[in-house]
């Protein structure tokens, strides 16, 4: 492609003492040529000093990016000490160039430094203890905003709570039960071939049971709801922060914790604990139909040895962690939400980080039950 | 309005939208809606709140479709077009929305930048050039370049906007309410600011618009939306004189009477 513009410099052409040279611009100066412009007028052996003409007539297109690199170019020679007159351009090209001319144009954005490594190392330091500050602060204002329902229950809305159980637990039936039949059909299935080495078929319905029952379904309904309502409440909340809903609501009057956090807490401890019986019964189920399919384990004698196998501790056990569970997916949610900055991009950040964060202290939890029931005999 | 009288009335229309007709289920939004936009002109679409004007708009942007009509910009049917056959078209023009659109991950320089780097092969250093070039134009001071959006106030995120919609040098911008939220100091700045890109830069703008200030100051003609359809079209001079009690109760209600008296003052 031959290029569709030219620059071309002639030198002094007036007689010497009033040494004038003479840029000749021409053709297509627009955004799609300035790249190669550009290396063109790198090119030019300018005059150490002296008049410079710029003759612009045989320019026949000129935008604001191919003016600004003329521009610029006077304003580079003009900076050298050089006299610069443009000339000969068209009316409209030169009322684009004065208004360039008009308006302070600034180049130098400036480049943060990267700081040095101690620096960064303090600071991410700093900012892990703050956060811990921050999430401590947030419980703790939870906990206040508790305190106050609990001494006016009136306050307490309710409307919210049940909206909360209905999307965090009527409609999570479907997938909570579903996985959890899965489950408890793989546990059956793994622990089938080794126990009918032993001939100890019999022993699936504890195998399945106690699995399910201590740990499985609990920690698998708080995964699902990490993932399903927690993401939820911090995007759901970080969205109100980057509209300035939550500041909406402050004047109004209206505490944010007690309006979004609370309800959702709330509603989370009600439900979790109902999906985990709930998960603990579909589990149970998966396991039947695979130990009736695999081990000829037949359904009444299933049901008929759960009676031995299963303490009311190992329920209880069970049982208890999910309204643990509950507040930490909820309060995690909810604080992630309330760290958004103002941009969309921070949303996502924080949604990401709820699940995260809440799976990761969920099995923390988990695994501190474990210890306190070891203790405990349980 | 010196500038329409001194213009020949142009062949081709940048904008021709024909018996546009808009429904939001029961709702008529635009019953055989007529408007023409000539080249170089500034075109101010004004109505009260839901008459549709924001509808219209982004139907020509292509945002929306409307369900019959045509609507043509520079001379291509933009009714039912693929967006392939739309980017060339899109590049042409941009867009000013109301409350930005900025992109809230990038600081403003990097949104008009990454315009330019999705469309033009420039090397860097010329991107952020260029990028100074338009925020400088549109009035944005010196460090507003290296800020993002939430860290701007209104108007400078409108400026900001601009700038962006700015990059690709168009022949056509669409301003979505461009004084609206601004104080009376940064809305004149933007009077200022559009005549002096459509006289620097040659553009042919259309806006929508309810500040009655900005159309006595800088629009050649003006289209007045009422009950579906244009209830009247004319210069701002024109339009005051009308009988249409719609486009009477727009220009003479209180604030009207003020910019018109204003606008008299001014001669």
């Amino acid at each position: 492609m031959s290029p569709d513009f030219s620059v071309q410099l002639t030198g002094p052409t007036r007689p010497p003492g009033a040494e004038a040279s003479e840029l000749r611009c021409g053709g297509n100066w627009s955004i799609h040529t300035i790249a190669e412009l550009e290396l063109r007028l790198a090119d030019v052996h300018w005059p150490e000093s002296g008049e410079t003409i710029v003759d612009g007539s045989g320019i026949t297109v000129l935008d604001t990016a191919g003016a600004w690199l003329l521009q610029r170019t006077v304003r580079q020679r003009a900076a050298r000490g050089c006299v610069v007159r443009v000339q000969g351009l068209r009316t409209e090209f030169a009322a684009l160039l004065q208004l360039l001319a008009t308006h302070e144009i600034a180049l130098e954005t400036p480049i943060a430094q990267p700081a040095p490594w101690p620096a960064r190392l303090g600071r991410r330091a700093w900012s892990a203890v703050a956060g811990t500050h921050g999430y401590l602060a947030f419980v703790g204002e939870s906990a206040l905003a508790l305190l106050g329902a609990l001494r006016h229950p009136r306050r307490l809305r309710w409307r919210p709570i049940l909206h909360n159980v209905q999307t965090a637990g009527v409609e999570a039936l479907g997938i909570t039960g579903l996985l959890s039949f899965l489950l408890g059909i793989v546990i059956a299935y793994q622990g089938a071939d080794q126990l009918q080495r032993f001939g100890a078929n019999i022993f699936v319905v504890d195998l399945v049971a106690l699995a399910m029952l201590r740990e499985l379904s609990p920690l698998l309904t708080a995964i699902i709801i990490a993932g399903r309502s927690g993401s939820a409440y911090a995007a759901q909340i970080g969205t109100m922060k980057v509209t300035e809903e939550i500041d909406a609501l402050r004047t109004i009057g209206v505490g944010a914790q007690e309006l979004l956090v609370l309800p959702k807490v709330v509603a989370l401890v009600i439900v979790m604990p109902l999906l985990t019986v709930y998960t603990d019964v579909t589990g149970m189920l998966g396991g039947m139909v695979m130990a009736n399919a695999k081990l000829g384990v037949g359904f009444d004698v299933f049901v008929d040895r759960l009676d031995e196998a299963v303490q009311p501790s190992s329920y209880w056990t069970g049982l208890v962690k999910a309204p643990v569970f509950a507040v930490i997916i909820a309060l995690v949610g909810c604080y992630r939400g309330f760290q958004v900055g103002g941009s969309s991009e921070s949303v996502g950040t924080q949604t990401t980080l709820s699940v995260v964060q809440s799976i990761f202290l969920v099995i923390v939890a988990d695994a501190l039950f474990s210890i306190v029931f070891l203790w405990l005999d349980l | 309005m010196t500038h329409s009288a001194a213009r020949s009335p142009p062949a081709d229309a940048v904008i021709d939208v024909r018996r546009i007709c808009t429904r939001f289920g029961e709702a008529v939004v635009h019953d055989n809606v007529d408007l023409r936009v000539n080249p170089g002109e500034i075109f101010a679409l004004v109505g009260g709140s839901g008459s549709g004007k924001s509808t219209l708009l982004r139907e020509i942007i292509l945002l929306q479709q409307p369900v019959s009509g045509s609507i043509r910009v520079f001379g291509h049917e933009v009714v039912g077009m693929s967006d392939e056959k739309a980017l060339p078209l899109r590049r042409r023009w941009g867009v000013m929305f109301e409350r930005g659109a900025l992109f809230s991950a990038l600081t403003v320089a990097e949104n008009v930048g990454m315009v330019l780097a999705e469309h033009t092969d420039l090397p860097p250093h010329l991107i952020r050039e260029v990028a100074a070039v338009k925020i400088a134009l549109t009035g944005l001071p010196a460090g507003a370049g290296a800020k993002f959006p939430s860290e701007l106030s209104g108007g400078m995120r409108k400026r900001a906007s601009l700038a962006r919609a700015l990059a690709l040098d168009p022949e056509l911008l669409f301003l979505d309410e461009p004084t609206a939220g601004l104080d009376p100091l940064s809305a004149s700045g933007i009077d200022e600011l559009v005549r002096g890109l459509r006289d620097g830069l040659g553009l042919t703008i259309m806006m929508v618009t309810h500040d009655l200030d900005l159309m006595w100051r800088v629009a050649d003609r003006v289209a007045v939306l009422g009950n579906g359809t244009i209830v009247g079209v004319g210069t701002m001079a024109e339009l005051s004189r009308s009988d249409d009690p719609l486009v009477r109760q727009y220009f003479h209600g209180p604030r009207g009477r003020a910019a018109l008296e204003q606008a008299w003052n001014r001669k």
